[in-house]
């Protein structure tokens, strides 16, 4: 069979994993020094082209964005094209036959489905069905459309004679080969259009056009592969009804086989809780269980990963775990990235075998131009229906792009290649056709739809960030809809969307998430949770430290406004410094990094945003000027902490389990003054130079692993390491920052050794730190400022005055706090050394 | 449509009620029909009862809201006109909405006139400002019960505080329109069969 001697011949890039034995002879470069290893080779042979091929794409992508003129002007994937065309010229002339070529089984076995899956998974849903009209009519009747006029108008060029008579082929042939090359091809446009970024509504339009055209490709092709192999006589009546029918049995089978995989995988990472590491795996494998099976019944595989990654998403998101979740993302987009790069490099080497293809100018021409004008024609009018039922009409720029952005690529080669030159005998034309028709529409087309987007000044899309204004507001928004439409009586999409989300918040969620993921669910806090998590990032970022605990329920928060505001690294290189030296041996000690992920997570979920007076932000800069001098000792604070037991009912009172927590952190003040003692000062400092206060060692990195504990338990923990530590390096370090405070602080506290002079600050005021004294000496005389005291009280006598504190903050100017008790923004806290390690 | 438009006579004022509010005819047939089904003794009005019949508002979060905002000033009936003026806010905005001359009054269906009919569902007590704790009440609304009361405050909080931008702790008209300056407020406050 001539398929079975061309599969021989391509490179089987990843099916050659599976059949590693398969090629004895035609190995590409056989180096004569390396005869001794020749049997070795044979062994790794396949893997080992496959990893090199990937390499080499890999590297061609590096090369080409080496230069930024070159990618800002040329789009990847013709880049890769031209360079496949190289490669394969280069193969071609060394191994005089074409070798490595793009195989259809490969191809939809293996370098297909990542794309699509991360196509499906990171699709955004709610744009995409609020133009799920548009993008199904462009895909089912687009499509449709474009298949039979091609097919139909290329038959038309041949009866009129302007096809060679050696084109062997009937009507049903050129119906088969318009199937396959009428449809747009998800790889290219993607590969295009995100380098283009025209608006959403655009770009999910052609994009969730090119993703569901798949399953009316599939059918088309499939029935007019069926028909032609029959033979058109013996074609019967009920086989035309039998393709409309399989039509729908392959759409709707795909998308049924996609939602239910989608439920699958939503419901077993529910139960992930204690295996999170395989996480990621999952998604994978279910995915391409997905994508298998709907192969596998003959059912629109694409379509099916698709509706999987877009169904799944929601649920599988709330439920793994945040490092899972951005694995997941980044292996999906490094898989989907790889096989685009491998897809469009073997379409240009496969482009350089001649024995595949027969040249007929006419077949070449007629098609080139007849898509382009077909396109443009059932676009127009597709649109126009349409846009009587849009709100937001197409207009006429939109439909250019449209039109101009039907790219062809890998799906048609690989469908073209597929085909069975007995049945078909015009087959090398075809093929030719069609790598002509693939180049054209992604060089030409992909090089011009840039400028073309510009000239014509298109909608582009605009990043802005999210704000929660905007989220909350589009909730109402939404809310109103669906009330308006329930008021005016017209059950519309608002309507239905509405019956959704109550559905699943009723039933779909319930049973597909576990309980604690819920409120990652809510849109709203979801924001706001980002919010705070790029917030925290960029103050740490800036050399901020994180604040953990009660940093979070006092006034502190306004250093981190100011901390971001104010170019804080500046401010710790040139105060901080001494102090500074031996928090690092403490946090290097310490087993540094799930306490650190613990504390972060700790301190974004329990809301890092503290309002903050923009007017005060001078204010709050100079507030927190004095801050870097607090490491040495804060670090050290014993803050002793209820490990919570990680119940998933937890998180749904956090306000309970905040509670516990400020009550069970102890703090053991030895010998200073008393009111700290027994107010058990949530985050209040102490030193402990004594191993007799170590907490009960939660240093256990599950019970620390951030996605275990509630937004509550945001104490720290010292080990029993980390005093042991202490005595030696602390030493100088405390007296350093002691005398860095009291030279600075109040005025009755200045008997520590000055070791390191800073320079006076001039808010010296609020320097009056935590109540701690140096370990070495006995007779702490560090007076406690009554202020100082009075605040710490207030804020610890119990935690229902935390939301009060909290209520009046926004109310409460921040001079007036500061004013009120002067220094607590700043010290009342334990501070990790975050930002020396970044 | 065509068959109903001799309905329209039906409906009094109707010239007046077009010019005001922009509707097609049959728009306005369409939501006369609507209109008197929901008036359920033919009383010619419909009262806060009429519309809280409707089943699916009862589980709208807003739903209390959106009813109340058809009885301005505490009025305790609304009729045709004052009906179909609420309605006017969610009429899509089309190209001959925009190049009005500026003697008339803006259109109801105009940006500005959309966010107030949103802005005016938070600010419940007609200050002309969503303080501090509208702004908590509607969040009570919309976010779900895994979200304890404290967040909820924070995210009320950060929430006024992104838009606040005079510092007064509240959030203006200005500053919600503001705050919704990159939002296509247009497509998103209008309902197509509503031309």
């Amino acid at each position: 069979m001539l398929r079975a001697a061309l599969s021989l011949l391509a490179l089987p890039l990843a099916g050659a994993a599976e059949q590693p034995t398969q090629k004895p002879e035609s190995l590409g470069e056989p180096l004569p020094g390396l005869e001794l290893f020749r049997w070795q080779w044979h062994e790794v042979e396949a893997p080992y082209l496959v990893a090199l091929w990937i390499l080499v794409a890999s590297l061609a992508k590096i090369v080409f964005h080496l230069s930024r003129k070159v990618t800002s002007l040329v789009p990847e994937s013709c880049l890769l094209i031209l360079l496949g065309l190289v490669l394969g010229g280069i193969v071609l002339a060394v191994a005089k036959k074409a070798e490595y070529q793009l195989e259809p089984g490969t191809f939809f076995l293996f370098l297909l489905p990542p794309i699509v899956l991360d196509s499906g998974y990171f699709m955004p849903s709610r744009l995409f069905f609020d133009n799920l009209g548009a993008i199904l009519t462009y895909a089912v009747v687009g499509t449709l459309w474009n298949a039979f006029t091609t097919g139909a108008a290329l038959w038309g060029l041949q009866q009129a004679g302007l096809v060679a008579p050696r084109v062997q082929a009937g009507l049903l042939d050129f119906l088969l080969f318009g199937s396959l090359i009428s449809a747009v091809d998800p790889v290219a446009v993607l590969a295009v259009f995100e380098e283009v970024h025209v608006n959403e509504t655009l770009f999910i339009i052609v994009f969730g056009e090119s993703l569901l055209n798949d399953a009316v490709t599939v059918v088309l092709y499939k029935v007019c592969n069926s028909f032609v192999e029959m033979g058109s006589a013996n074609v019967q009546a009920t086989d035309y009804l039998k393709g409309v029918a399989s039509l729908f049995v392959v759409s709707l089978g795909g998308a049924a086989v996609g939602l239910v995989f989608a439920f699958l995988l939503a419901l077993t990472t529910r139960f992930t809780k204690r295996v999170r590491i395989i996480e990621p795996l999952l998604v994978f494998l279910l995915a391409y269980a997905a994508y298998l099976t709907a192969e596998m019944a003959s059912l629109s595989a694409i379509l099916a990963v698709t509706m999987c990654g877009l169904g799944c998403k929601k649920y599988v998101e709330a439920n793994i775990s945040h490092k899972s979740r951005t694995t997941v993302k980044y292996t999906m987009k490094t898989l989907a990235s790889c096989a685009e790069t491998v897809i469009f490099m073997l379409l240009g080497i496969s482009a350089v075998d001649s024995s595949k293809w027969a040249w007929d100018s006419g077949l070449v021409l007629g098609t080139l131009i007849f898509i382009l004008f077909f396109r443009a024609l059932g676009v127009v009018l597709q649109t126009w229906v349409l846009n009587q039922f849009r709100l937001v009409p197409l207009d006429k720029i939109d439909q250019v792009v449209m039109s101009y952005g039907g790219l062809r690529g890998a799906v048609a080669f690989a469908l073209v290649i597929l085909l069975d030159r007995t049945k078909v005998p015009a087959k090398d034309y075809f093929v030719a056709t069609t790598i002509v028709v693939v180049f054209f529409t992604v060089i030409v087309q992909g090089l011009t739809i840039k400028p073309l987007v510009k000239w014509l000044k298109v909608k582009r899309s605009e990043h802005h960030k999210p704000t929660l204004n905007q989220e909350l507001h589009e909730h109402t928004f939404d809310h109103i809809l669906a009330a308006v439409e329930d008021v005016v009586g017209h059950h519309g999409y608002h309507y239905w969307r509405d019956r959704w989300e109550q559905f699943d918040k009723k039933y779909l969620s319930q049973l597909l998430m576990r309980r604690s993921a819920y409120r990652i669910r809510d849109q709203i806090w979801d924001v706001y949770y980002r919010l705070n998590i790029r917030d925290a990032i960029s103050f740490v970022d800036q050399g901020g430290h994180v604040l953990s605990s009660t940093g979070l329920t006092l006034p502190s928060m306004p250093s981190r406004n100011s901390m971001a505001e104010t170019s804080v690294t500046n401010l710790l290189r040139e105060s901080g410094s001494g102090a500074c030296l031996d928090l690092q041996v403490i946090d290097t000690v310490r087993s540094g990094r799930d306490r650190e992920d613990a504390v972060m997570h700790h301190l974004l979920c329990g809301g890092l945003y503290k309002p903050r007076r923009r007017k005060d932000g001078v204010a709050n800069a100079e507030a927190t000027n004095g801050k870097p001098r607090d490491l040495g000792f804060q670090d050290t604070a014993a803050v002793i902490l209820t490990v919570e037991s990680e119940e998933e009912e937890e998180d749904s009172d956090s306000s309970e389990t905040e509670k516990e927590d400020d009550e069970g952190i102890i703090f053991v003040a030895r010998a200073t003054s008393e009111v700290l003692q027994e107010g058990k000062v949530s985050g209040s400092l102490e030193v402990c130079p004594s191993p007799r206060i170590i907490p009960p060692s939660p240093t256990c990195a599950e019970k620390e692993l951030p996605w275990k504990s509630g937004q509550g338990d945001l104490a720290v923990y010292v080990s029993s390491e980390t005093t042991k530590i202490v005595p030696v390096d602390m030493q100088t370090g405390w007296n350093q920052s002691m005398s860095s405070l009291e030279s600075l602080a109040s005025p009755p506290c200045n008997q520590a050794p000055t070791l390191t002079c800073l320079p006076p600050h001039p808010r010296g005021a609020e320097e009056p730190q935590a109540p701690l004294y140096p370990p070495s000496d006995p007779h702490p005389s560090f007076a406690f400022p009554p202020s100082l005291a009075k605040a710490g009280r207030s804020h610890s006598e119990s935690s229902a005055d935390l939301p009060q504190q909290q209520e009046l903050q926004p109310l409460m100017g921040h001079k007036d706090h500061t004013h009120l008790s002067p220094g607590t923004n700043s010290h009342w806290c334990i501070q990790f050394n975050r930002g020396s390690r970044l | 449509m065509g068959s109903r438009s001799s309905h329209a006579a039906v409906i009094p004022d109707v010239d007046s009620i077009r010019r005001e509010t922009g509707f097609s005819q049959a728009s306005l047939v369409r939501l006369h029909h609507r209109f008197q089904a929901l008036d359920r003794n033919k009383k010619g009005y419909l009262s806060r009862m009429d519309l809280q019949q409707i089943g699916a508002l009862a589980v709208n979060p807003l739903g209390d809201r959106i009813i109340e905002s058809f009885f301005p000033n505490g009025s305790q009936r609304v009729d045709f006109p004052g009906f179909v003026r609420v309605l006017a806010h969610f009429r899509p905005v089309e190209d001959e909405d925009t190049d009005q001359d500026p003697k008339k009054p803006e259109p109801l269906n105009s940006r500005r006139n959309k966010l107030h009919y949103a802005f005016q569902l938070y600010d419940l007590d007609r200050d002309g400002k969503i303080s501090r704790h509208e702004m908590l009440q509607v969040l009570r609304l919309m976010v779900g019960v895994q979200v304890t009361e404290e967040q909820l405050e924070n995210i009320a909080d950060r929430t006024v505080q992104e838009a606040d931008e005079d510092g007064d702790g509240a959030v203006s008209f200005l500053e919600f329109t503001k705050s919704l300056e990159k939002m296509d407020v247009e497509q998103k406050m209008s309902i197509r069969i509503l031309k």
